[in-house]
């Protein structure tokens, strides 16, 4: 089987539209998240990306007619711009292009939308969109699987390059911020009223995050030192298709999964990017999964005190956080997390700070009862 | 205080979803949660809106859902007590 | 069945005729109720031990995600005067809901991945089910297609194992999509 590799990445969010810019802020414990009018005139905390920067940026680098596509889609191709011109490959017939959204255009259902775009509510037609923009060769797979989606894009081109039916891959994730959505978690009385504080003591709830993330993964590697992706997994907590499963089976199974085909013990783990939603319900449960699997004591931290909670790109963005995490040997602190709320112990990193860090774990939880883990080594030739 | 009863449990059929139950196969004092109807977390979130939207009642607090939702009796007395629609 | 049925006609019918006892069925959205049923069939038999079903990967796919509930979602605020948004609707409003349903009727904790595509797409599906294999992730992988949009709907499965009775080719598996 291939080794997998990871090349080049982008994050564009309101804390920049490059990952320097990203990671910058970040160090700074600079927050996207304020205080926006989404709903009529009551306002609630969100990360949102300015309409009129996008739209700037967008001419300056596509030269395209920026009403020739949807906010996501701008986000995606500039966010895929800066990957590609980095990346160590270029796009061929054995490139495979996929796509992480949960719920795409999804502003085009709002009738007041231009009309001619309507066709693009379908997830097909935004892949074709991006297929099209930069010449892919082959169909894209667009991944909707709840907020997993960003690491299971991950996960699933890397298992496609091992077996061979591709030789790398471009991942692009992405997801606004819309009404639908907004509605939809606050008749589930899941947003919070505050910006949100993973594993805390008096978390009640989620932020929303807009952003867009990329990745290049190929299974070819010229450099002296790199990033593998050695092992992953999936397992679904088959209990209730909104609410995680009380011991947290789900994910202790896709954790075990990774560390198994890595051969790596839970002990070599020096960082944990955990999905922190900063839910009663999750944040708890993602506890008790760690600890189960014995990483109570492994550095470990939610990143969506810095993005919010940006669905499809989620799992992306904050792979690539990690992936620098590891470059640098820097720890970043879990923005939000004050008073620990979990009944069991974690390891929070309640300050940035320098660390040695060759091994991590990213994993992620969604609806529909989904769970995945993804284990990333640094590589010295 | 019957009437409102009855709607209620009529309410309650097509606001969750609940196939091949009548109303008369609920009765006042059977447990909504748990043992009775075993209706679920969502089922919860779903009668608050129904509380709102039916009968004009906000619940500023939704973990108040616990002492509300007990049984038909219970929430029947709570609406009639609070109701502006 | 009778092809000019309507959904809500069909999966009744189906429902009774198959004497299931799971009143969730009920809760579900149109596209969950349709994965249900079509998955059904197939992880109720003794072909796969219980064991192994436990581990059965699943991977689903279609065309238009869950926009058949989208759009009823959309429908409960677009008026201001009448802003009622279900939870019991929302939670349906993502593709992968309907795996979520078949692990908790069939008590599968295995892989999941739903891919949203042009159209149904055998090539996909047979190298992720193989690679799934390969990498001993799973023994057994439950593949398909379904999807429902604008009352239209279209529900395929099979099931894929290291041993069989069939070969498990983009070929074969396109035949018996398009026989149906």
């Amino acid at each position: 089987m291939k080794p997998v590799y990871i090349s080049s990445n982008n994050i564009l969010s309101p804390l920049g539209f490059n990952t320097a810019e990203n990671i910058s802020q970040i160090s700074r414990e600079k927050s996207a998240i304020k205080l926006q009018n989404i709903i009529g005139k009551i306002p609630s905390y969100a990360a949102l990306i300015d309409n009129d920067y996008l739209n700037q940026v967008f001419k300056a680098q596509a030269n395209c007619d920026i009403c020739d596509f949807t906010k996501l889609e701008k986000m995606m191709l500039l966010s895929l711009i800066d990957t590609i011109s980095k990346s160590s490959f270029s796009i061929t017939d054995r490139t495979l292009l996929i796509i992480s959204t949960t719920k795409g255009n999804i502003d085009i259902l709002n009738s007041k939308i231009n009309h001619k775009l309507k066709n693009r509510i379908y997830l097909s037609e935004l892949g074709k969109k991006i297929k099209n923009f930069f010449g892919f060769k082959n169909e894209p797979i667009i991944l909707s699987n709840a907020c997993v989606s960003g690491v299971l894009a991950i996960v699933v081109a890397k298992r496609l390059i091992q077996n061979e039916f591709y030789d790398n891959a471009f991942i692009v994730g992405g997801d606004l911020i819309s009404e639908f959505t907004l509605s939809g978690f606050q008749s589930l009385q899941a947003i919070s009223d505050r910006p949100c504080k993973p594993f805390s003591k008096y978390r009640n709830g989620i932020t929303l995050g807009e952003a867009a993330a990329s990745l290049a993964i190929t299974s070819t590697n010229n450099s002296e030192k790199t990033i593998q992706i050695i092992g992953d997994g999936s397992s679904n907590d088959a209990n209730h298709i909104s609410g995680p499963s009380r011991n947290g089976e789900g994910l202790y199974r896709s954790i075990q999964s990774a560390l198994e085909e890595s051969k790596t013990s839970p002990e070599r783990l020096d960082y944990i990017s955990a999905h922190g939603t900063g839910t009663l319900y999750n944040d708890e449960m993602e506890a008790i999964a760690f600890n189960r699997v014995k990483l109570e004591d492994v550095p470990i931290n939610g990143l969506k005190g810095y993005f919010g909670h940006t669905l499809g790109a989620s799992g992306i963005i904050e792979t690539i956080v990690g992936l620098h995490s590891m470059n640098n040997n820097i720890l970043y602190t879990s923005l939000g997390t004050d008073e620990l709320g979990v009944s069991v112990p974690l390891n929070v990193i309640r300050k940035t700070q320098k660390r040695n860090i060759k091994t991590i774990l990213k994993t992620a939880s969604g609806f529909g009862g989904c769970n995945t883990a993804i284990i990333f080594k640094k590589i010295k030739f | 205080m019957d009437e409102l009863k009855k709607q209620l449990k009529r309410n309650i059929i097509s606001q969750l979803n609940l196939e091949d139950i009548d109303a008369s196969d609920i009765n006042d004092h059977d447990a909504l949660f748990g043992d009775g109807l075993n209706l679920d977390s969502i089922d919860a979130l779903e009668l608050i809106v129904m509380l709102e939207k039916d009968y004009g009642i906000i619940l500023s607090d939704p973990s108040e859902g616990n002492t509300i939702f007990k049984s038909i009796e219970v929430l029947s007395r709570y609406i009639s007590e609070n109701r502006t629609k | 069945m009778d092809p000019k049925l309507s959904f809500l006609e069909f999966s009744k019918k189906a429902y009774k005729e198959q004497n299931f006892d799971y009143p969730k069925f009920f809760k579900m959205d149109n596209l969950s109720k349709l994965a249900f049923l079509a998955s059904d069939v197939l992880c109720n038999n003794d072909i796969i031990k219980a064991e192994d079903k436990e581990h059965m990967a699943i991977v689903l796919s279609n065309r238009s995600s869950s926009l058949d509930t989208d759009r009823k979602h959309q429908s409960t605020i677009i008026d201001t005067k009448s802003y009622y948004p279900s939870p019991a609707l929302f939670v349906y409003t993502l593709p992968n809901i309907t795996i979520g349903e078949i692990s908790i009727r069939q008590k599968i904790k295995g892989e999941n991945a739903f891919f949203v595509l042009d159209k149904f797409n055998a090539e996909i599906l047979t190298q992720y089910a193989a690679s799934l294999i390969k990498n001993k992730k799973s023994n057994f992988v439950l593949c398909g297609w379904v999807d429902y949009d604008k009352r239209k709907y279209n529900g395929f499965m099979y099931i894929v194992a290291r041993n069989g009775i069939y070969k498990h080719s983009k070929e074969f598996i396109n035949k018996i999509f398009n026989s149906n």
